[in-house]
């Protein structure tokens, strides 16, 4: 699938590119993009180092597995794959947390972390399980509670109230992320559904 | 509003004292396990680098070719007849692609139109109210080696459009018609 996505959107571009006659554009994007990419990396870097430092110390303490108890009832019904006690649990509930109140830094770590433990609940393949496509489903949407990034630029172009945007923003993500869920429920119903019939 | 971003301001220490008073609770070193466990931080970091660099150099070649502009250039008359007024239509189109891309466009409707315009909190409402789908999935699945995604990109843009008309419904009913 994501090959396909991949492929696609490569050859189409430099036909377009061909047709265009936009050779320079292209060129200059090759190298813009592969940039970029390594930037963000590097970025992560410094944060991944951080949080994984720290998350360490929460797991050895017992942090996460009594996170992963007191709040599991509720999010136990999004991952039903996952055992209560299981480490991922702690891990996906950090991630929805730090998420929740618009701290990305600390919920990709914590998030990436949380897929290592689906992966090993997976016995260890590379194909996603049921489990770690809720969770990304559920990531995608990012329920955010304040989205400072905005809220920044509105203030940057002189907004005469750069907040009002809080309420219409909560209200679309409560949406999407509802959506994913159900979206995500919808295709697991379709995958068993088939495997049935054979 | 006030009490949120305070929240979202002592989150992260309180989070920090609680993780190392439970340290002294239980009696780990946490010096050491903070060392152990970050240890993992650069090779994941690094791990991303192949996936993200496919990914966003073929978005792109994608966006600089044209491609995309011709896509938006047919889309665009379809999703009006819908309600969705044409300048919103790259952004919807580029938020689960590209993260800068999306905020790009929108910084630049929001200096076109205003901050305060019917388009301008469209654009705010898009941008914050979900994430770059492709990325994640690129990151996350990246960074611990899965190649198989499923359904997840369906899944994943699916639910963009869902959160993308809610964002349009939402800014029209509250900040009045277009």
């Amino acid at each position: 699938m994501i090959n396909w996505i991949w492929m696609t959107m490569l050859i189409i571009g430099l036909i377009f590119a061909v047709i265009n006659n936009r050779m320079d554009e292209v060129n200059a994007a090759i190298f813009e993009g592969a940039e970029q990419a390594v930037t963000l990396s590097f970025g992560l870097i410094s944060v991944l180092v951080f949080w994984l430092g720290m998350m360490k110390i929460a797991q050895e303490g017992g942090l996460l597995k009594a996170l992963s108890k007191f709040l599991a009832p509720v999010i136990g019904k999004l991952f039903p794959e996952v055992p209560k006690d299981h480490p991922a649990m702690g891990y996906i509930l950090s991630n929805m947390t730090a998420n929740f109140f618009g701290l990305g830094n600390a919920a990709t770590p914590m998030g990436i972390k949380a897929m290592e433990q689906l992966k090993v609940l997976n016995g260890g393949k590379d194909e996603a399980s049921r489990s770690m496509i809720t969770f990304l489903a559920i990531n995608t949407a990012s329920i955010t509670l304040i989205p400072t990034t905005v809220i920044a630029i509105r203030m940057t172009y002189d907004s005469q109230n750069p907040g009002e945007i809080i309420g219409t923003t909560i209200a679309a993500t409560i949406v999407g992320a509802t959506s994913a869920i159900l979206i995500d429920r919808y295709f697991h119903w379709r995958r068993t559904r088939r495997k049935k019939v054979r | 509003m006030v009490i949120l971003s305070t929240v979202s301001m002592y989150l992260i220490p309180v989070l920090l004292f609680v993780i190392l008073a439970t340290a002294i609770y239980k009696k780990v070193p946490a010096y050491e396990t903070f060392v152990d466990g970050a240890k993992d931080g650069f090779q994941l970091a690094i791990g991303i680098i192949p996936p993200l660099v496919a990914m966003l150099v073929a978005i792109s070649i994608f966006r600089a070719s044209g491609a995309l502009d011709f896509i938006l250039a047919g889309i665009a008359p379809l999703l009006a007849m819908v309600g969705v007024p044409p300048d919103i239509v790259p952004l919807a189109i580029m938020r689960p692609l590209s993260g800068t891309g999306a905020l790009g466009i929108m910084s630049d409707l929001i200096a076109v139109h205003g901050p305060d315009s019917l388009i301008g909190r469209m654009a705010s409402t898009m941008q914050g109210s979900t994430d770059t789908t492709l990325y994640v999935i690129t990151v996350y699945f990246g960074a611990v080696g899965i190649k198989k995604i499923g359904d997840a990109l369906k899944v994943g843009l699916l639910a963009d459009v869902c959160g993308l008309l809610a964002a349009i419904f939402f800014v029209v009913l509250v900040f009045g018609s277009m």
